[in-house]
């Protein structure tokens, strides 16, 4: 019996790892290895073809940390997720509340908002160019209307990155509506007749019973949506290329940038890895800290 | 009161789903009009496909069209099959070193492959797979999250059913295949649709790791035909647009209620 247990386990075993081995394959391929790769060859100097990349220890972050540009950058990514987040966490929690009461039109509501999330950002980018672009765009001709200045509202430093950060919001807004939705639809029907009966206000009901209820959806928005902080960046490529002079300009981007453009990969990688400890902070504090708070049952 | 009320959230309700739509709403008008009629907003003057016309003779959508199809086709199929395979070790099999293995795969979650782009580009290049769609696809297939995904989905099935599928001789494969697989068809269908979108959607490894006509995906393909460098007008660039994004738009329209239970099941496990 304990030999066929035996046998039994070996087999599993080795099943187990059968099984794994493409993914593992795979994984190690596009993910830990290359991770790894990016912290070595952030400890390395660029390698020109008369002198050979050397070790340099921290000497790529500290330069990182003497460049302007890089702060900028920083600033704008720090003020692109301040924004981005809370605001695109209010706008969907509101659509979700009025796309699950009684209102006409329903159908359409929830289509609009939703729809957004299924177009690529380039796409997203394209159409909102429509209404940037000075002189033409849909924005100066409304403000023709009323007597505004024509504004060049990507070209501007004060505005650029403010027009980026709106069809951030734009885009995933409706996305994250929908976790709101089936929150929602999970909060029994008896608290809102309860609350009725004690007189509750709908103001009363809403920030003492459903906002409390939903505070798990909001943690589990809010850690997507600092992903998105980091990672949605397609629409500079079509909207300002992160200018004008680096105003717009985001992390990734700079990233690409340093990389593709400059050919400086060990700055790229430098940055990387510092994105890549501020996303496993997110993932830490997540997983043992903010999951054990948020379940009240 | 209450009625007065209830007009206030349809009335806020609304207008907030027309601004939403706008820019949409905005493309189209520009797309079926010629230029200067669409910047005026001149509602009375006469609708026209030349923008259409001149957008499709300008690029070679076609290729990109099949290009993005590929893509999402070759990424979803090699998804399908590894994450298959790993989710069902991960759910039903025991063997030392399992947990760890698991942690090590949930890390990856939060090393998206857009931050190791510069590692990548020099994997892909490494395996001679540069400007391919194989090259394009290649990071994505063993996505953690799908892993997870399936874990979940197999973790569901009853063992009864296991059991059963082993007493009468089934091997573990033909188990997976045949009792795992067609319960976790809701599962497959949710992160089918996830993974379409998303990829029809991506573009900056793409854009990275193509370098032609011949492997260009849609969305890299729009971002080269808009640049302000080829100087085409605003009606032409909407109508290309909504080219690109006419497919997804359309099946997202038409099967709405899915897409949403998608995206809703793929988010929340």
């Amino acid at each position: 019996m304990s030999a066929h247990a035996n046998l039994e386990r070996r087999r599993q075993a080795i099943y187990g790892w059968l099984l794994l081995s493409p993914a593992a394959v795979l994984l190690t391929l596009f993910a830990f290895y290359p991770s790894i790769a990016t912290l070595w060859s952030s400890l390395f100097s660029r390698g020109t073809r008369r002198r050979p990349s050397e070790f340099v220890g921290g000497e790529n972050y500290t330069d990182l940390f003497a460049d302007p540009t890089f702060w900028l950058v920083v600033k704008n990514n720090l003020l692109y997720a301040g924004v981005t987040i809370p605001v695109s966490i209010f706008i969907a929690l509101s659509m979700a509340l009025w796309a699950n009461s009684k209102i006409s039109a329903r159908g359409f509501v929830r289509t609009a908002y939703f729809t957004p999330t299924v177009l690529p950002m380039i796409a997203a980018a394209n159409l909102w160019l429509f209404f940037y672009t000075p002189g033409l765009g849909v924005l100066d001709q409304i403000g023709s209307v009323f007597g505004l200045p024509s504004v060049n509202w990507l070209g501007q430093p004060e505005t650029a990155l403010w027009a980026i950060i709106i069809v951030t919001i734009w885009k995933e807004a409706g996305f994250f509506m929908i976790f709101y939705l089936a929150a929602l639809q999970t909060i029994p029907e008896d608290l809102k007749e309860a609350a009725d009966i004690e007189g509750a206000s709908r103001w009363t009901y809403t920030r003492r019973i459903v906002l409390p209820l939903l505070m798990p959806t909001t943690l589990f928005i809010a850690v997507n949506a600092i992903i998105n902080s980091v990672k949605l960046i397609d629409h500079l490529f079509i909207l300002t290329k992160g200018g004008p002079s680096d105003a717009s300009k985001l992390i990734l981007y700079y990233i690409w940038e340093m990389a593709f453009a400059f050919f400086d990969a060990p700055s790229a990688a430098a940055m990387t890895i510092m994105v890549i400890a501020v996303l496993g902070v997110v993932a830490a504090v997540q997983f043992f800290y903010l999951d054990r708070r948020t379940h009240y049952q | 009161m209450k009625s007065l009320i209830k007009f206030m959230d349809s009335f806020g309700a609304i207008l907030l789903a027309i601004i939403w739509i706008a820019p949409l709403l905005f493309a189209f008008w520009a797309a079926t009009h010629s230029t200067s009629d669409a910047v005026n907003l001149n509602l009375f003057s006469a609708w026209t496909l030349d923008n259409f016309r001149v957008a499709w003779a300008g690029a070679p959508w076609l290729k990109y069209f099949l290009n993005t199809f590929l893509l999402v086709t070759v990424i979803l199929l090699g998804q399908f099959v590894l994450t298959t395979l790993a989710g069902f070790a991960f759910a039903q099999l025991r063997f030392p070193g399992k947990d760890y293995v698991f942690i090590l795969v949930l890390m990856q979650l939060f090393i998206l492959p857009e931050v190791l782009i510069v590692e990548n580009y020099a994997m892909v290049s490494r395996l001679g797979l540069f400007d391919t769609v194989l090259g394009v696809g290649m990071p994505y297939m063993a996505s953690a999250f799908g892993i997870f995904l399936m874990r979940q989905a197999f973790k569901g099935v009853p063992i009864e059913l296991h059991e059963a599928a082993r007493i009468e001789g089934c091997g573990l494969l033909g188990i997976l295949w045949r009792v795992y697989v067609p319960l976790a068809r809701p599962t497959y269908l949710a992160y089918a649709l996830v993974s379409v979108s998303t990829h029809w959607n991506n573009f900056l490894w793409p854009l990275i790791v193509t370098n032609s006509p011949e492997t260009r995906p849609l969305t890299v393909g729009l971002s080269i035909f808009g640049a302000p460098e080829n100087g085409v007008d605003i009606s032409v660039i909407s109508a290309a647009t909504l080219m690109s994004v006419a497919p997804l738009l359309i099946a997202f329209l038409v099967f709405q209620r899915q897409f949403v239970q998608a995206f809703l099941r793929a988010g929340i496990k």
